[in-house]
């Protein structure tokens, strides 16, 4: 193991990781809810009421909105650099949505939220995501 | 309303803490991943701080008797460690490992990058489904 110290971000990532939890936090605070964004996705499918639809779109669309009103606001372009292509990007992203709703979410509802109630489900899932990942990243870069 | 608004205000202070933390760099995420490469460790600091944050937060947040626009605070009731859970978090990280995204970030570049994202967000779309149903059956199962 070699640390990239040249692209290593450290206050960036700090600082963006406070919003992440800032916004998790407010969530909680305002509507109960915990932010897990695939729970968020899911619960626009099925029996969810229209109340209960309308605060999940809400909340998707500042997602959405976010980082285009910080690119045109701080005039600094967003990094994008794909790293799958073809038929692995799209089999990746059929395994993102599958894995996440068998195991009831994701880096941010068990990693933000779930690491900070002390869930030991959420540390128990972001083990298994975290060695999982890590593995997969390990064999494709042998492929 | 007011509702409405704050969910669309804190979904966009999640979505620039994303872009500010360098979440939406698909290479980035691997890189951090990329622990036997060339490690890239800055990810570590993104949970670090969201994690710090929001368990500082919630211990004030919790005190209260309900949410500050809604009934009843709702936390996950399932605590027990179960196949399902392991199963999906393995399946997860083999899409996340693949691709470097996970939910937040393909929702936050849903227009950033549409050419890519807005497929990539479909076959998402189309997993999230068929786990839904796989979890049907599992929580039917138990029940019968």
């Amino acid at each position: 193991m070699t640390i990239a110290w040249a692209s290593f971000t450290p206050l960036s990532a700090f600082l963006g990781g406070c919003l992440i939890g800032l916004a998790a936090l407010l969530l909680m605070a305002f509507q109960g809810r915990v932010m897990g964004v695939s729970g968020i996705l899911g619960g626009l499918f099925g029996a969810a009421s229209s109340g209960d639809r309308s605060w999940r779109l809400a909340f998707l669309l500042g997602v959405v909105g976010g980082p285009l009103l910080w690119q045109a606001l701080s005039k600094v372009p967003i990094i994008w650099q794909a790293v799958a292509s073809g038929p692995q990007f799209y089999i990746a992203a059929f395994l993102v949505g599958l894995g996440t709703a068998i195991g009831s979410g994701c880096t941010s509802g068990h990693g933000i939220c779930g690491l900070a109630r002390f869930s030991p489900r959420s540390f128990v899932a972001v083990m298994a995501f975290m060695t999982s990942a890590v593995a997969t990243v390990a064999i494709v870069n042998q492929i | 309303m007011t509702r409405l608004i704050t969910a669309l205000i804190i979904g966009a202070i999640f979505g620039i803490g994303l872009a500010i933390a360098g979440m939406l760099n698909p290479a980035k995420v691997v890189g951090f991943l990329d622990v036997f490469g060339d490690w890239d460790p800055s990810l570590a600091l993104v949970m670090g701080g969201g994690v710090l944050v929001n368990a500082i937060g919630l211990r004030f947040v919790l005190e209260r008797e309900a949410p500050i626009q809604s009934a009843e605070f709702l936390l996950p009731t399932a605590s027990s460690i179960d196949k399902p859970l392991l199963a999906g978090s393995v399946i997860f990280g083999i899409g996340w490992g693949i691709s470097g995204l996970c939910p937040g970030p393909v929702v936050a570049s849903l227009l950033l990058n549409s050419n890519a994202m807005l497929p990539f967000f479909g076959m998402l779309i189309a997993g999230l489904l068929l786990g839904r149903i796989v979890m049907r059956r599992v929580a039917a199962r138990h029940l019968a």
